[in-house]
């Protein structure tokens, strides 16, 4: 780990204002300043100096930034320090969007949800071992090639992995793109955007370094819910390797509308641990479109999921796993 | 001290009906205990002493030793897995004004065999120091061709890992050197071991069973990592060292640095786990004593978790066939197994006793190779050998019960000479309700539930160069020592009792020293001995210590000494408890500061089957049966141990809490071994992708099962306290119990470990059921 300052500043202006500001999850400039929210994976970062920052800014003392509240429209703002157990635990979250309260509770552990945030958590790098290595200068990190391709892919992703095989880490934002989320974003200068979590993640064909589309001196500080729509219904599904304190090795994430008589209007199904990105599945989404959802449209849907999917040498398990528990994840959604 | 005398023990399973043996026993032995209900503290569940120093962090661990001018080390390693060093210069390292010493491992010239091999130790001010030395050494590596994969590794035209001059010796399973064994490729071996004529056992059978197992590389992924702190000076040498065994570490050091023993002290304090690779001094501990004495300065030298993963020892992986025969009823006419293992760079890689041992089989050979790959050393680890092996054999004859249509507990009962295991089937099948136990795939829906069997088997071992060191001070204080370390287990605890129960007081009034050559030497903590060798010697030196203070006592009360006893604080007249002296007024009557007495461990009584130099195996039927019960999702391929009862003996068990912590650690590492751990190498760069505690996954809380221990009392008169040990027989069956299980669950066999979702996937999708 390289020596570097600490700065602790009390607004977003000064926080943003630093020169060379990269978020947490930033590393291409590894000279730079670098913001820390919960600092957990900013930690391995530095611990591998995959990040060499000369400035490391906590977040921490800005004020507001780790509140959930409700807007007047009835969306819901979760401030990007609002630490995952914070989120799963709060009521409104609870009560509107079970399925992330569920997805954030099987994440990580006790110990890391108390002091991860959801901004940070989104925002981490990819934990390909490839890219966490020193040893290996792939493709991501500026070097020429992916090793996981040809390589040990069994935690790698299924779809869009011609170029770097990475899959998104990010459990809570499998649900928050099936929720349809936005985050907002502040510069420097106080300008303020706000983007789709679904076009925020960049898949590789975009940028083969960066995981979104965040611009430097920039600051992620809150993600946006739509509130939520009558007859929506929602469930999310995971599978891991141990029952706790482990990466997916496949994470389903839907969300539905259903009519009054059942038949799904709007239908929203993400697959985590599958690509670059959280990935819409919409062919699975077409399939249920109109339908009445029973056991023989959910298992349409969920071979639909995985149409065109281009399993690695060590990944094609998950195949099957993911059908799965996207037919799972519907019917529970529906039911 | 000399004759001997004619004693009648307890004997046999108290659960079950106790019988006598009769032995003839040294006169100064302690007269035989009775079971443990009619003793005080012998057997009770009394907590770990030093259990609140843990959690509150004041136990010193190694990697907490910090002293006046300690500087710093660490490795520059090779990055490449097979490489010829071209270059090395260290004379800008060595020009850093933080560097304090600098030792070169290996020459220009010299060929390096595994990513992570040491080629330079550097000794710095602060760990930055240290590391900026490593950063300025000008080294050149030439890659050469290599090999990881031990099924590459036999093909005849493989890279080379060993020469025939670099070729370590010994023997696959680990134990007795065999020297001489044939070296093909990379492959060394066959170790024969054969009675009778399999080839005909075969012919001869009605059923035979065949099959092919693997098991995966498992690191020991201790908490604690390696670590040592080298105080070299001119009066002696002083190494703090995170060690299974000090004594044993002393007398390496003594032997590398050519000092005297009595110049050389070894300490531990806490210990963070070991499970087999902290029991020698390792080249990290020779290393850091070399930089100690150039630098003239303590050296501290931790490894970290990368550091861990691949060059701090693993359980070799094994390839294993066996061939089965046996007659309709049951009787093994034949078992022949041959395994191939990687214990990377090292030996090690065989199967144990388990299956030479276990089962009545005439006719019986297992020819087992050592695969050699460039990758860090095996080592041995919690049931070394018996492990992978009972994976493998417990399976096939869970497969010969299914085709003799005989249930797998009816076989067992036939071929398991072992009255103690007959029992603690009986035992586990009741507790975990085999007798609802239904054919596979009888459940509906995708989740399918199974139970399964399977045994262990261990070694009884002693060490015999253990001694202890009892002391009744005249304050009435009381400390008990021995170089014996704590690697967890609770060895202190159970000595405090061991002294309370002879001098009448409580544990909690003995002050236990340990984990220090100073002291008398102490066994070493592996193998699962150490209980077995260190209490009956206590046991020993403290009856004669108290025959000290109740010579004075018997003075004072007007009693002969042989009618005082020792209970309750108090050392009083037996017949008249009413003529007493508190310990402590007792204590007082002393003409001198202190008493002590050192007693050594003796032979076990009824004698030992095997010695070597400081240690026997006083019996090689060891035992514990498991079952588990698992739910498998047949969907995601996702596998949950819901229970497992472990039924285990272990001689008189001294302290039901410890056992069952011990095997409830051994269940929860076989669990882990069973579906999740495994050391990933990948094939093309030849590094290990998950040398971490991220991707290389330790079971976890949400992973443990509910764990019901069962622990015999089975007395056998064979020492002063009859204790024998159970770390390892916790660790063996569990992997192959779960396995049987799965298979009654599903119907399909998972032949390699770890069943991970993806492997049973695959599984059942061979075998058409997905």
């Amino acid at each position: 780990m390289n020596r570097f300052a600490y700065a602790t500043p009390a607004t977003l202006a000064e926080a943003a204002a630093n020169t060379e500001l990269v978020s947490e999850a930033m590393v291409t400039l590894a000279e730079g300043a670098v913001l820390k929210a919960g600092g957990i994976d900013l930690l391995d970062l530095l611990k591998s100096e995959l990040l060499a920052p000369s400035l490391v800014v906590s977040l921490r003392a800005l004020p507001g930034l780790d509140a959930i509240t409700q807007d007047p429209a009835g969306n819901l703002v979760i401030g990007a320090m609002a630490t995952l157990a914070a989120v799963a635990d709060h009521p409104l979250v609870r009560a509107a969007y079970p399925a992330l309260a569920e997805a954030i509770a099987g994440s990580a552990s006790p110990e890391l949800r108390n002091v991860a945030t959801l901004g940070g958590n989104l925002l981490q790098r990819p934990h390909c071992w490839y890219f966490r290595s020193p040893a290996y200068h792939c493709l991501r990190k500026g070097g020429g090639h992916c090793f996981a391709i040809r390589g040990e892919s069994q935690y790698h992703a299924i779809f869009d992995n011609q170029a770097c095989a990475i899959v998104h880490p990010s459990t809570p934002a499998t649900v928050l793109v099936a929720l349809g989320a936005e985050v907002e974003l502040h510069d420097a200068e106080g300008a303020a955007r706000r983007l789709a979590l679904e076009d925020f993640f960049i898949g590789p064909a975009d940028d083969l370094q960066r995981e979104n589309a965040l611009r430097p001196r920039e600051v992620l500080t809150a993600i946006h819910l739509p509130g939520r729509a009558p007859g929506s219904r929602m469930a999310h599904r995971r599978q891991g390797e141990k029952a706790g304190f482990d990466w997916p090795l496949a994470d389903v994430a839907v969300v539905l509308t259903l009519d009054p008589d059942g038949t799904c209007g709007k239908a929203s199904v993400v697959l985590g641990a599958a690509a670059p990105v959280p990935r819409r599945a919409r062919s699975a989404e077409q399939v249920l479109q109109g339908r009445r959802i029973d056991a023989a449209v959910a298992a349409d849907a969920a071979r639909a999921a995985l149409h065109g999917a281009t399993p690695l040498s060590r990944n094609d398990y998950k195949l099957a796993l993911f059908e799965t528990l996207v037919r799972r994840a519907i019917l529970a959604a529906a039911g | 001290m000399s004759g001997t005398r004619t004693e009648t023990f307890p004997a046999g399973i108290v659960e079950t009906g106790l019988g006598t043996v009769t032995r003839e026993i040294p006169a100064s032995e302690p007269p035989p205990w009775p079971p443990n209900a009619e003793l005080t503290w012998i057997g009770r569940p009394v907590p770990r002493l030093n259990g609140r120093a843990k959690v509150t962090g004041a136990t010193r661990y190694t990697v907490d030793v910090r002293l006046p001018g300690m500087l710093y080390a660490c490795f520059l390693r090779s990055p490449l897995p097979s490489a010829e060093l071209r270059r090395l210069d260290t004379a800008a390292a060595a020009a850093l004004a933080g560097v304090r010493a600098i030792l070169p491992l290996a020459q220009p010239g010299d060929r390096l065999r595994y990513a992570g091999q040491p080629v330079v130790a550097v000794a710095g001010v602060s760990p930055r120091a240290a590391a900026e030395a490593l950063a300025a050494i000008d080294a050149e590596f030439r890659p050469l061709p290599f090999v990881v994969d031990m099924d590459e590794a036999r093909a005849p035209d493989a890279p080379a890992v060993h020469d025939a001059a670099s070729a370590p010796q010994g023997h696959p399973s680990g134990f007795p050197a065999a020297p001489g064994l044939p070296l093909e490729g990379n492959v060394r071996g066959p170790a024969v071991v054969r009675r009778g004529d399999p080839a005909q056992g075969l012919a001869a059978a009605a059923v035979v069973v065949e099959g092919e197992y693997r098991t995966q590389v498992h690191t020991h992924a201790c908490l604690e990592p390696h670590a040592v702190v080298a105080d070299w000076r001119a009066e002696g040498l002083t190494v703090y060292i995170s060690t299974q065994f000090t004594a044993g570490v002393r007398q390496e050091l003594a032997t590398a640095f050519g000092l005297p023993l009595s110049r050389v002290r070894v300490v531990v304090d806490g210990m963070g786990g070991g499970f087999g690779s902290k029991s020698q001094l390792g080249v990290y501990g020779r290393v850091a004593v070399q930089l100690s004495r150039a630098a003239g300065a303590p050296v501290r030298l931790a490894f970290d978790r990368q550091e861990e993963q691949t060059d701090a020892g693993n359980r070799p992986g094994t390839f294993q066939r066996l061939s089965l025969g046996a007659t309709q009823d049951g009787t093994l006419t034949a078992l022949a197994i041959e395994s191939f293992g990687t214990a990377g760079v090292a030996v090690g890689a065989g199967i144990g006793f388990f299956a030479e041992r276990l089962y009545s089989c005439a006719n019986f050979e297992t020819r087992q190779h050592d695969v050699f790959v460039n990758a860090g050393p095996g080592c041995a680890m919690r049931g070394p050998g018996n492990t992978p092996g009972a994976f493998a054999l417990e399976q096939a004859i869970d497969t010969l019960s299914e085709r003799l249509q005989l249930d797998p507990l009816a076989l067992r009962d036939r071929i398991d000479p072992s009255a103690v295991r007959r029992e603690e089937r009986r035992i586990g099948a009741e507790r975990i309700g085999w007798s609802r136990r239904h054919p596979p795939g009888a459940d509906d829906g995708p989740v399918k539930r199974g139970i399964g069997v399977a045994q262990s088997l261990w070694m009884s071992n002693v060490q015999t160069n253990v001694a202890c060191e009892v002391r009744i001070l005249r304050d009435g204080s009381v400390e008990a020592l021995s170089s014996v370390q704590d690697i967890g287990t609770g060895i202190g605890t159970i000595m405090a009792q061991v002294v309370a129960e002879v001098l009448g007081l409580r544990p909690a009034d003995v002050t236990i020293r340990i984990g220090d050559t100073e002291f008398p030497p102490g066994g070493p903590s592996y193998g699962s001995r150490t209980t077995a060798s260190i209490t009956p010697p206590l046991r020993t030196a403290a009856t004669r210590a108290l025959a000290q203070l109740t010579r004075e006592a018997a003075r004072m009360l007007n009693a002969a000494p042989d009618e005082i006893e020792a209970c309750g604080g108090r050392l009083q007249v037996r017949a008249d408890p009413s003529r007493f002296l508190a310990f402590r007024d007792a204590a007082a009557l002393l003409r001198t500061d202190r008493v002590s007495a050192v007693e050594s461990r003796l032979d076990d009584y009824a004698g030992f089957r095997r010695r070597m130099p400081d240690a026997a195996m006083a019996h090689e039927d060891l035992g514990g049966v498991q079952f588990a019960a698992v739910a498998v999702d047949t969907e995601t391929g996702a596998i949950r141990v819901e229970r497992v009862v472990a039924v285990h003996d272990c001689g008189r068990p001294m302290n039901k809490l410890l056992l069952e912590s011990q095997v409830e650690g051994g269940v929860l590492m076989g669990v882990s071994y069973a579906l999740l751990e495994r050391r990933i190498m990948d094939r093309r760069t030849g590094l290990m992708v998950n040398a971490d505690l991220e991707h290389y996954k330790l079971a976890g809380i949400h992973d443990t099962p509910e764990i019901e221990t069962v622990i015999l009392e089975n007395l056998q008169g064979n020492s002063a306290t009859d204790a024998y040990g159970i770390a390892e027989p916790a660790n063996i069956a569990t992997a192959p119990a779960i396995a049987n299980a799965v298979y009654n669950a599903i119907g399909v066999r998972l032949t390699a470990l770890p069943m991970t979702p993806d492997a049973v996937l695959a599984a059942l999708g061979r075998s058409g059921r997905s």
